[in-house]
C-alpha cells in the first residue's frame, strides 16, 4: 500500500474533464488499498505536498501546466516519484509543432504543415507567405493551436478567406499556431501502456461523431454524442499498422508508462499520425480506459499497473 | 496525519464497489437516458465558464446581484419575525400555488409596475427559472415552435433544449424585437402548417441584450398575440431596476392576462438566494402549470415566502430597490465610461437604461469563444454571444454585466478585455493586410443611423483621440 497524492483540476481549460478523471482514479487507487490524498492542483501544490508526504503523485492533470512538464518539473524537485511521463517527453508531446518535426524526422507520416508565431506575422511579415502556403496545403485546412489538448480552438478553413480568423481564434490559446492540411477519413486513437515487456500498443479505437462533422471537444466527452468503436472495425493491416506507428511516436517522444496517439486513416488508407497525448483522459468516456478493457485490463488493473511502473522506475531510499 | 491514515485504513477495509468498466458504464448508462437528453447540450463553453470563478478573475460574466448591499440587521430581524410569529409553519409544506399573504406582495410589487393581479390568477414559484421551465413543460411537444428574441436569455435555451422545442430567434434592435419580422415569420410558419405555443420575451432591459422594447412595439405584439390566439410569456425581473426614463406599460397590463403570462422575481429586487418567482397567467394556463409545480416540488419554500413576507412588513421594499438602482446606475455608467475609453473603434455595444447587462458586438472574424480564452490569460471574463442562439449566431458578440462588480473592477476588467479584441484586430489586419484598417479611425457613422437600423441598438465609441500605448 502506497500513500498515493491525486493531482487534479489546476488551472487549465480542461480543469472539469481532469476533475472526472482524478476522482476516478481516486475510487480505484482505494479499491487498491492505497492511501488517497486528492490534491486539487493551485497555489498551495508544494505547501500540501510537502504537508501530506505522499509516497507518490498520480498526475491526473490535462492540459497546460499538469500536461506540459510544469508540475513533473516540481515533483522533481521535490524528489516525488510520479506517474507518467517525464519533463522533457510531456513538452515534447505538449507542443504539437514540435511533435510533428520529430515524427518527420523519424520518418512517421503525418500531415504537412506549416506553423507560425503571432510575432512572425506581427513583426516579420509572415502573412505574405499565406497564399503559398494554402496553395501547398490545399483546403480545407485545420487551423489549431500548438500547445491545447483536446480540440478546444480548432478551426477549419474551407477557403483563403477563413484563414485570417481561424489564425486569430488559435492565437487564442497560444502564442503559435499550426497549419495542418486536412486529412478527410476516420479518426483513431492507439493507447499505449508501458508494461514489464516495455510498451504495448491496445486496439485501435475509432471515433465515430454522431452528429457534428468534427470530433469536438463536446463530443469527447460526452456520453451518447460519440459512438467509440473498439477495437475498431479495419481493413487488413490497418491496425497493426497503426499499433507500429504509435508505438513509434511513443518512442520518438520519449513518452513513459501511459499515452494515447491520435492518427487519421485516410481513404487510400494511408495513416497518419496528428499528435500524442501524454497524460490522456481517464475518465468514464475516454479512450484510454476503454482501449485497456478491450485487451482485458480493468480500470483498476490499469491505474494499478500505472501506479507500479512509476515506482518501479524511481524507488526511493 | 498518522490518525488520518489509520482512519483511511479503516475505511478501506469495508466492501467496496466492484470495479467497474468503462465502456459497461458508457453503455450502461448512455442507454437509460431519454432521447431528450441527446439535445440537452452541457458545452465546452460551460467548462471554460468553471474557470471564471477563480477569485483572481474579474468576472463581468454573471447575472449577479450584488446581496452584500443588503442589510444584514434586516436580514436577523426578517428571520426573528418569522421565530416569534410563525416558526411551524415556516417549517412545513404549503399549498402548491403559494401563500396568500406572499400573493399580496407579489399584488404590490405587480401595482409598482402598473399591474393589478388577483390571487387566483398567480402561482408562487421556486424562483423565475421555474416559471420558464413549467410553461415550456406544459405547452410544448417535442417539435412545437417556441419564438423568441435573437439573441435571448441563456437560461432558457437549456430548457427550451430539455423539451425539444423548435426556437425561431426574432431579431431586435433599439426598440426590442421586431415586430415586423415577427409577424412575416408567423406568416411563414402558418404557410408550413406550424404554430407556435408561445412567444418568450424579455421586454425591460433585456437579457442580454440591455434594450427595452418600445411601447408602439408592445402594442403591436399584444394586438398580434390576440390576433393569431398565441400565448406570449412576459419575462420580468428587472423592470423595476430602471436607471433613468419613464417604463413603458408592461405586456401583461396592455393585454389584461388574456394571452399575456407574465414572470415576475423576488430574485433581483430583494434576493436570489430565496428562489422565489411568481407567474399570473389566463386561468386554464395556470391550472395546467399548477399541476406541473405540484409534480415538480410539491410548492415553493414557504420559508422563502414567509422571509418576504416579514420583509414586507418590516420597511418599505421600494428603499432598498432604490439603493440598488443607485449603485447599478453607478456601475453601469463606470462601464459605459471603461467601453467608450478601452474598446476599439469597430466596436458596438447597447446603452441600457437600467437592467445588469451590455451586449457588445464586435467585427465578425472575432469568435468570442475564443476571446474569452484570451482574456481568461489577463483573469478577465465575460458571457460568449453563441450561448444566447440555439442557431449558431452570436459568435462576435459578449454579454458584460455591471451589477457584480464595483467600478474600480469593472474599469479595469473593460480595459483587459479592450487590449485583448486590440491584439486580435491588430493580428487580423496584419493577416489580411488591412492593418490601416485598424491603426485609423474608421467614420462614426453609427451616431447618424436611424435606430432600428440594426440588430440591436448600437453605440460606437465615442469619436476621440486614440491613445497612446496597446501592444
Amino acid at each position: 500500500m502506497s500513500r498515493v497524492a491525486v493531482l487534479k483540476g489546476g488551472r487549465s481549460l480542461e480543469r472539469q474533464v481532469s476533475l472526472r478523471s482524478g476522482a476516478r482514479v481516486e475510487d480505484a487507487l482505494e479499491r487498491l488499498g492505497h492511501d488517497v490524498v486528492p490534491v486539487d492542483v493551485g497555489v498551495d501544490l508544494i505547501e500540501r505536498l510537502r504537508a501530506e508526504a505522499p509516497d507518490i503523485c498520480f498526475v491526473a492533470l490535462h492540459g497546460r501546466d499538469g500536461e506540459d512538464g510544469t508540475v513533473q518539473e516540481l515533483l522533481e524537485i521535490l524528489d516525488l516519484p510520479y506517474t507518467g511521463s517525464g519533463v522533457p517527453a510531456c513538452a515534447r508531446a505538449m507542443d504539437k509543432v514540435l511533435t510533428k518535426h520529430m515524427l518527420v524526422e523519424a520518418g512517421i507520416p503525418t500531415p504537412d504543415f506549416f506553423a507560425f508565431t503571432q510575432m512572425a506575422f506581427r513583426e516579420l511579415g509572415a502573412a505574405d507567405t499565406l497564399p503559398a502556403i494554402e496553395q501547398r496545403l490545399d483546403f480545407p485546412i485545420v487551423v489549431k493551436p500548438s500547445s491545447q489538448g483536446s480540440a478546444l480552438g480548432i478551426k477549419f478553413a474551407r477557403a483563403a478567406s477563413d484563414v485570417p480568423a481561424a489564425l486569430v481564434s488559435a492565437f487564442s490559446y497560444d502564442a503559435r499556431v499550426l497549419l495542418e492540411r486536412y486529412v478527410k477519413g476516420r479518426d483513431l486513437a492507439v493507447s499505449v501502456l508501458d508494461g514489464e515487456a516495455g510498451p504495448l500498443a491496445l486496439p485501435v479505437v475509432e471515433a465515430v461523431p454522431r452528429e457534428e462533422d468534427f470530433y469536438d471537444f463536446e463530443a469527447r466527452y460526452e456520453i451518447g454524442r460519440t459512438e467509440f468503436i473498439c477495437p475498431a472495425d479495419l481493413p487488413e493491416g490497418v491496425s497493426d499498422r497503426a499499433a507500429e506507428l504509435a508505438l513509434a511516436t511513443y518512442d520518438v517522444l520519449g513518452l513513459h508508462g501511459f499515452g494515447r496517439v491520435d492518427l487519421m486513416l485516410d481513404e487510400t488508407d494511408e495513416l497518419y499520425v496528428l499528435e500524442a497525448d501524454p497524460i490522456p483522459g481517464l475518465t468514464d468516456t475516454s479512450l484510454l480506459p476503454m482501449a485497456a478493457e478491450a485487451a482485458d485490463i480493468g480500470f483498476d488493473d490499469l491505474v494499478g499497473q500505472i501506479l507500479e511502473l512509476a515506482l518501479a522506475r524511481a524507488p526511493r531510499v | 496525519m498518522r490518525r488520518a491514515a489509520d482512519e483511511e485504513d479503516f475505511v478501506s477495509s469495508d466492501p467496496r464497489p466492484p470495479s467497474r468498466s468503462t465502456s459497461r458504464d458508457l453503455e450502461r448508462y448512455a442507454g437509460l437516458f431519454a432521447s431528450r437528453t441527446k439535445v440537452m447540450k452541457s458545452s465546452a463553453m460551460r467548462d471554460i465558464m468553471a474557470v471564471t470563478a477563480r477569485p483572481e478573475v474579474i468576472s463581468l460574466a454573471g447575472g449577479l446581484p450584488d446581496t452584500s448591499s443588503f442589510p444584514p440587521e434586516t436580514f436577523a430581524a426578517v428571520t426573528a419575525r418569522i421565530a416569534e410569529q410563525a416558526c411551524a409553519k415556516a417549517l412545513q409544506y404549503g399549498p402548491t400555488e403559494g401563500l396568500p399573504e406572499t400573493k399580496d406582495c407579489i399584488a404590490e410589487v405587480m401595482a409598482a409596475e402598473g399591474m393589478r393581479v388577483d390571487h387566483d390568477d398567480l402561482i408562487v414559484t421556486t424562483g423565475g427559472q421555474q416559471v420558464i421551465d413549467l410553461v415550456t413543460k406544459t405547452l410544448i411537444d417535442p417539435g412545437d415552435v417556441i419564438v423568441a428574441e435573437g439573441p435571448t436569455y441563456p437560461g432558457a435555451v437549456p430548457v427550451f433544449h430539455a423539451y425539444q422545442a423548435d426556437v425561431v430567434q426574432i431579431d431586435m434592435d433599439g426598440e426590442g424585437m421586431r415586430v415586423d419580422q415577427l409577424e412575416q415569420r408567423l406568416d411563414q410558419l402558418d404557410r408550413e402548417g406550424r404554430k407556435p405555443k408561445f412567444i418568450y420575451t424579455v421586454p425591460s432591459f433585456q437579457n442580454p441584450a440591455g434594450v427595452t422594447m418600445s411601447l408602439p412595439r408592445r402594442k403591436r405584439l399584444v394586438e398580434v398575440a390576440a390576433e393569431r390566439e398565441l400565448l406570449v410569456l412576459e419575462d420580468n425581473p428587472y423592470g423595476l431596476l430602471r436607471y433613468e426614463g419613464e417604463a413603458p406599460e408592461p405586456l401583461y397590463a396592455l393585454d389584461g392576462g388574456v394571452y399575456v403570462m407574465y414572470l415576475g422575481t423576488f430574485s433581483k429586487i430583494l434576493s436570489p438566494g430565496i428562489r422565489l418567482g411568481w407567474v399570473a397567467a389566463p386561468p386554464p394556463v395556470l391550472e395546467k402549470i399548477n399541476l406541473g409545480k405540484q409534480e415538480a416540488d410539491l410548492c415553493t419554500s414557504t420559508l422563502s415566502q414567509l422571509m418576504v413576507q416579514a420583509y414586507f412588513e418590516i420597511g418599505d421594499w421600494r428603499d432598498y430597490v432604490r439603493s440598488l438602482t443607485a449603485i447599478y446606475r453607478s456601475r453601469r455608467d463606470a462601464m459605459l465610461d471603461a467601453l467608450a475609453d478601452y474598446f476599439p473603434p469597430q466596436a458596438e455595444w447597447t446603452r441600457p437604461g437600467g437592467g445588469l447587462f451590455i451586449w457588445a458586438t464586435l467585427p465578425d472574424f472575432i469568435d468570442t469563444d475564443d476571446l474569452l480564452v484570451r482574456a481568461l490569460r489577463d483573469n478577465v471574463a465575460f458571457v460568449p454571444g453563441s450561448g444566447a442562439y440555439l442557431d449558431g449566431r452570436g459568435h462576435s458578440s459578449m454579454r458584460l454585466n455591471f451589477s457584480g462588480s464595483d467600478e474600480e473592477r469593472i474599469r479595469e476588467g473593460v480595459r483587459r478585455i479592450g487590449e485583448a479584441i486590440k491584439e486580435q484586430l491588430e493580428l487580423y489586419g496584419t493577416l489580411t493586410g488591412e492593418l490601416e484598417a485598424v491603426r485609423s479611425e474608421p467614420e462614426d457613422e453609427a451616431g447618424t443611423e436611424e435606430p432600428g437600423g440594426r440588430v440591436v441598438e448600437l453605440r460606437r465609441r465615442e469619436d476621440r483621440p486614440r491613445r497612446a500605448g496597446g501592444s
